[in-house]
């Protein structure tokens, strides 16, 4: 029963998780604004996504694939991160967060409705 | 939980930002200084940024400052005979200063440490709001 309880509510857990994730790395990217050199990370959030949902349940899901951004205006000290694009990123992501904040919400309110009658 | 990370790398930021303010401060304040505890006028300083890979995997990098060296450039060199510490052919060493690339910096500097701010904030709230989950 539990475990259904689990399933039920595995999907928006693991978009959380990644949300979270992701929301760490743009941090990352912004703190290294200024850092000769940096590599701004990011990851597909979609196929990460995919890839957690689809191991068994239980199991750790995988550690998103990290990709490196390909800049639109290379900097001169080899710098990638963007600020405007890094901002937008990290803004839309809050967002998304939020959303699967509250789908999981919704989800428990669900069962709360269905458990107390 | 990986949002708390997110307060030790923005703070990592504010924390190199607000080294590069100090030095940029002081070399605004010193940019006059031709005279310095050796007897030779003041360099410019500068801080170096270097990304932090985390202990382990691959996750956010957080920033520290791997050093502040001295500015190579030669100082700028300006007669005035009258000047005290005029050398034999009456020219005087002034600090490498450059105002305008310190402002520049300061500049630089003050808006990456607010976006550090904000992303802090944004986490703050996030987590506020995580914590209210289910109820």
């Amino acid at each position: 029963m539990i475990d259904r309880l689990d399933e039920f509510m595995r999907f928006q857990t693991e978009a959380l998780k990644l949300r979270s994730t992701r929301q760490e790395l743009l941090a990352g990217n912004v703190a290294n604004a200024d850092t000769p050199s940096y590599k701004a990370v990011d990851f597909e959030f979609g196929k990460a996504l995919a890839a957690a949902t689809a191991t068994k349940p239980g199991a750790p899901a995988p550690a998103p694939e990290l990709l490196y951004r390909e800049p639109a205006q290379a900097s001169l000290d080899g710098n990638t991160v963007e600020m405007d694009a890094e901002r937008a990123k990290f803004a839309d992501n809050t967002v998304r967060y939020e959303a699967a904040l509250k789908f999981l919400n919704a989800q428990l309110k669900t069962m709360l409705t269905a458990l107390q009658g | 939980m990986s949002l708390f990370n997110i307060f030790d790398v923005a703070s990592s930021a504010m924390a190199a930002q607000s080294e590069r303010l100090n030095v940029t401060a002081s070399n605004i304040a010193n940019a006059d200084s031709v005279a310095g505890p050796d007897g030779q006028a003041y360099r410019a300083k500068q801080v170096l940024f270097q990304a932090v890979p985390p202990d382990e995997g691959n996750g956010p990098a957080k920033v520290r400052v791997a050093g502040v060296v001295e500015d190579s450039a030669p100082g700028r060199r300006v007669f005035d005979p009258k000047h005290p510490l005029a050398d034999g052919q009456g020219y005087v060493t002034t600090p490498n200063v450059s105002i305008v690339d310190e402002m520049v910096n300061m500049l630089s500097a003050s808006r990456s440490y607010q976006s550090s701010v904000e992303v802090m904030n944004t986490a703050k709230s996030l987590l506020q709001k995580t914590l209210t989950l289910g109820s």
